[in-house]
């Protein structure tokens, strides 16, 4: 069964699936780059006992296929997988995971960074951080798809 | 004219519901429906200025006309990831 590219689900994530389904499909790659984001135990001083991620499901696969097209246009030789997770996820656990394939590694390193700095900047999903005595939303950017500005940014930083 | 509102994450706790159907004047625009909202919800207007919009989950902006039927949700910044 093949694996969607791009995918929004509160299923546990298998970055190999993942890795296999962009392998199979590309002769021409010479690199797949991984990237796995976990929950931590700590943040902002604040001892965390685990995160709920909620998402406007149907715009965050949207906003996660647009950044899978900016990262082909800016490399036209790769292409970016990328599966977040929702619902409540334990400390170590996964919450995204990326996989970039491309002929040439440096472009595959750039087009991974690239789509974690664009899902931090425009994908409509929150954590909600539950810690030792007490729980916050967190929040990170104001989302706009059309700020050239934070797009930029996010490839400037892919690049650095 | 009935629409949808959509709400997430501290936004969704502070109206105490994720999705609301409200009726608004003819013809509305995004602003229309935050304005029926907040007069209804004060507490939400702290977003006002730093929210995103949709409708019909597309990102959307205050000024984008709404129709009757659609779904128009506000975002609070976001944090995934």
């Amino acid at each position: 069964m093949s694996v969607p590219l791009v995918a929004v689900t509160s299923q546990v994530l298998d970055l190999q699936r993942l890795v296999d389904e962009l392998a199979k499909t590309g002769s021409g790659d010479g690199a797949i780059t991984p990237f796995v984001g976990l929950v931590r135990d700590h943040n902002q001083g604040r001892r965390v006992e685990y995160l709920e991620y909620e998402a406007y499901d149907t715009l965050a696969v949207r906003a996660l296929n647009r950044i899978v097209d900016e990262a082909r246009q800016a490399w036209p030789d790769t292409r970016v997988a990328v599966h977040h997770r929702t619902g409540r996820l334990e400390i170590g656990e996964a919450s995204i995971i990326i996989a970039a394939a491309s002929p040439h590694r440096a472009h595959a390193f750039a087009a991974c960074r690239y789509t974690i700095e664009r899902v931090k900047q425009i994908v409509p999903i929150w954590k909600h951080e539950h810690f030792a005595g007490g729980d916050v939303w967190l929040e990170g950017a104001t989302a706009d798809p059309e700020d050239e500005v934070a797009r930029e940014t996010a490839y400037r930083i892919a690049c650095a | 004219m009935r629409v949808t509102i959509r709400l997430f994450a501290r936004l969704r706790d502070l109206a105490g519901s994720g999705e609301l159907v409200r009726d608004v004047p003819h013809p509305a625009t995004v602003q229309t429906v935050w304005r029926t909202l907040v007069t209804e919800m004060p507490a939400l207007g702290e977003y006002e200025r730093t929210m995103s919009v949709a409708v019909n989950a597309d990102y959307s902006r205050m000024t984008a006309s709404v129709n009757e039927g659609d779904e128009v949700a506000f975002l609070p910044p976001v944090s995934g990831g």
